[in-house]
C-alpha cells in the first residue's frame, strides 16, 4: 500500500520531461496521468518534427492502399499483425517507425500502457478536401466489462488543422461510460465537446472508451494516423513519479469537507458542462478507481465515495 | 394539407424540463423548409437553454425521459445521457 503524503504540499505543476545527468526523462508526469484519468485524452502539440511530418504523407497513402490489395501482392505496404510487439512494428525504413520509436512518444507511450505494449491495430484517416461523411458518435471496439485496464490509442495529426476543418470530434470525459457504440450516435452536439485544430505534428493520446467522430472536411486533404495499443503489463506506476508523493493525497481529501490543494484529487474532480450531478458523482468514483489501479492505492478516494460505501458495508458485514 | 415533422431530441443535466440543455440532436423531415433553430447564444452552444424555451417557440413535447432506478451493481456505472426529452413541430407545407 501507498505510504500517503501527509503534509498539504502544493502542487509542482506543468512538470514535463525532466533531465538527470544528461538523460532526458519522457514519461508523463503523476499530473499528467491524473489529466488522462480525468478526461481520458492528453494533447501534445506539435511534438512530432516537421521532417517526419512531411515525409508521411507518401508512406500514409502506400499503407492506405496496400491494406486492401490481395495479399498475394507481395509488394503492397501493410500493417503489422495484431499482437506484434510494439518494437517490431514498421521497421526501418519507416516514416510511421520513426515516429513510433520517437522517445517523446515512447515516453507516452511507456507511462499509459508499459515499455512493451502490443500492436492491436492502426488506420489511416485520409479525409479529401470537401469530403462530407459526418461519421457518428462511437467508441471504438467492443462494449467495456468493469475491469480497469485500457488501452490507448494514439492519433498522430501529420498536417495542420485549422480551426472549423472538421478535425476528429470528441467528448472530454466521456471515456468511463459504458454504452454500445452506436448508441451514442444519436448525440449530434454535446456541450463541451471539442473538434481538434492543431499544427501539423500534434498527437492525441485517447483513452479507447473516449466517444469520438470523423467529421467533414472543408480544408484541404488531411491525413491522420490512429494507433492502438494494449498493454502487456499491469499498468501501475509506469509513469515519472518524481512529483506522485507530492501530490498523491489523502484518502479524506474531500470537497465537502477538507480539501488538499493542488492533489490529484483536485484533478480528478473537474466536471465537464455535459454531465448531471449523478453522472459527476459516478464519474468521480469510477476514475477514483480507475486512480487506485495506476497508482497502486488502495485506498485512494476522491471526495469519499468509495470510502463511504466501503466503510459501511463492512461495517454492515460484522 | 401537406405535413411534415421536425423532430429535436434535447438532453438536460436533470429529469425536468427546465433543467439544462447540455445535448441536442435535430432531424428535419421538411429538407429546409420549416424554420431552422435559432443560433445559440454563445458559440457551439444549445439552440434553447432549456426544454420550456424550446416550448415557446413552439415545440411540441412527444415523450419525457423515465426514471429508471438502476440495476443493483449499476449504481455508480455512467451510459447514456440520463434524461432525453423528444419534441416535434409540425410543418405545413402546402
Amino acid at each position: 500500500m501507498v505510504q500517503r503524503e501527509r503534509s498539504d504540499t502544493p502542487s509542482l505543476g506543468g512538470v514535463g520531461n525532466t533531465a538527470v545527468m544528461g538523460v532526458t526523462d519522457h514519461r508523463l508526469s503523476t499530473r499528467q496521468m491524473a489529466e488522462f484519468v480525468a478526461n481520458g485524452f492528453l494533447r501534445f502539440d506539435e511534438i512530432v518534427p516537421a521532417d517526419i511530418n512531411t515525409r508521411a504523407v507518401a508512406e500514409l497513402e502506400q499503407l492506405n492502399a496496400g491494406r486492401l490489395l490481395a495479399s498475394t501482392d507481395l509488394d503492397a505496404m501493410r500493417p503489422p499483425h495484431s499482437g506484434t510487439p510494439l518494437d517490431e512494428c514498421y521497421p526501418e525504413p519507416s516514416v510511421i517507425g520513426e515516429y513510433l520509436r520517437l522517445p517523446q512518444i515512447r515516453g507516452i507511450i511507456t507511462s499509459l500502457v508499459g515499455a512493451n505494449p502490443e500492436f492491436d491495430h492502426d488506420w489511416v484517416h485520409f479525409i479529401p478536401s470537401g469530403g462530407t461523411h459526418r461519421q457518428p458518435l462511437h467508441v471504438d471496439a467492443s462494449t467495456d466489462t468493469d475491469d480497469p485496464t485500457f488501452d490507448i490509442q494514439l492519433f498522430w495529426f501529420c498536417n495542420d488543422v485549422e480551426p472549423g476543418e472538421g478535425g476528429t470530434r470528441f467528448v472530454p470525459g466521456s471515456h468511463l461510460t459504458r454504452v454500445r457504440s452506436a448508441g451514442i450516435g444519436r448525440y449530434q452536439h454535446i456541450t463541451g465537446e471539442q473538434q481538434v485544430s492543431c499544427k501539423a505534428g500534434t498527437v492525441f493520446a485517447f483513452h479507447h472508451g473516449l466517444w469520438h467522430a470523423g467529421q467533414p472536411n472543408p480544408g484541404p486533404d488531411r491525413w491522420m494516423h490512429k494507433t492502438r495499443l494494449n498493454p502487456t503489463e499491469p499498468q501501475v506506476r509506469l509513469w515519472n513519479l518524481d512529483d506522485f508523493d507530492a501530490i498523491q493525497g489523502r484518502s479524506t481529501d474531500h470537497i465537502f469537507a477538507r480539501m488538499q490543494s493542488g492533489s490529484v484529487a483536485e484533478t480528478l474532480r473537474s466536471m465537464p458542462p455535459w454531465m448531471s450531478v449523478t453522472d459527476y458523482r459516478n464519474a468521480q468514483l469510477q476514475r477514483a478507481l480507475l486512480w487506485r489501479y495506476l497508482s497502486g492505492d488502495d485506498e485512494f478516494d476522491v471526495d469519499y465515495y468509495l470510502t463511504r460505501l466501503e466503510q459501511r458495508a463492512a461495517r454492515a458485514a460484522v | 394539407m401537406t405535413v411534415r415533422q421536425q423532430v429535436l431530441y434535447l438532453w438536460m443535466d436533470g429529469a425536468s424540463l427546465d433543467d439544462q440543455v447540455i445535448a441536442w440532436a435535430f432531424h428535419d423531415g421538411t429538407r429546409g423548409a420549416g424554420a431552422p433553430l435559432p443560433e445559440p447564444k454563445s458559440p457551439d452552444g444549445p439552440p434553447y437553454s432549456n426544454g420550456v424555451r424550446a416550448l415557446e417557440d413552439g415545440w411540441m413535447l412527444l415523450q419525457s425521459a423515465q426514471l429508471i432506478p438502476p440495476a443493483p451493481g449499476q449504481e455508480h456505472v455512467n451510459s447514456y445521457l440520463e434524461y432525453e426529452f423528444v419534441l416535434e413541430r409540425r410543418i405545413d407545407l402546402s
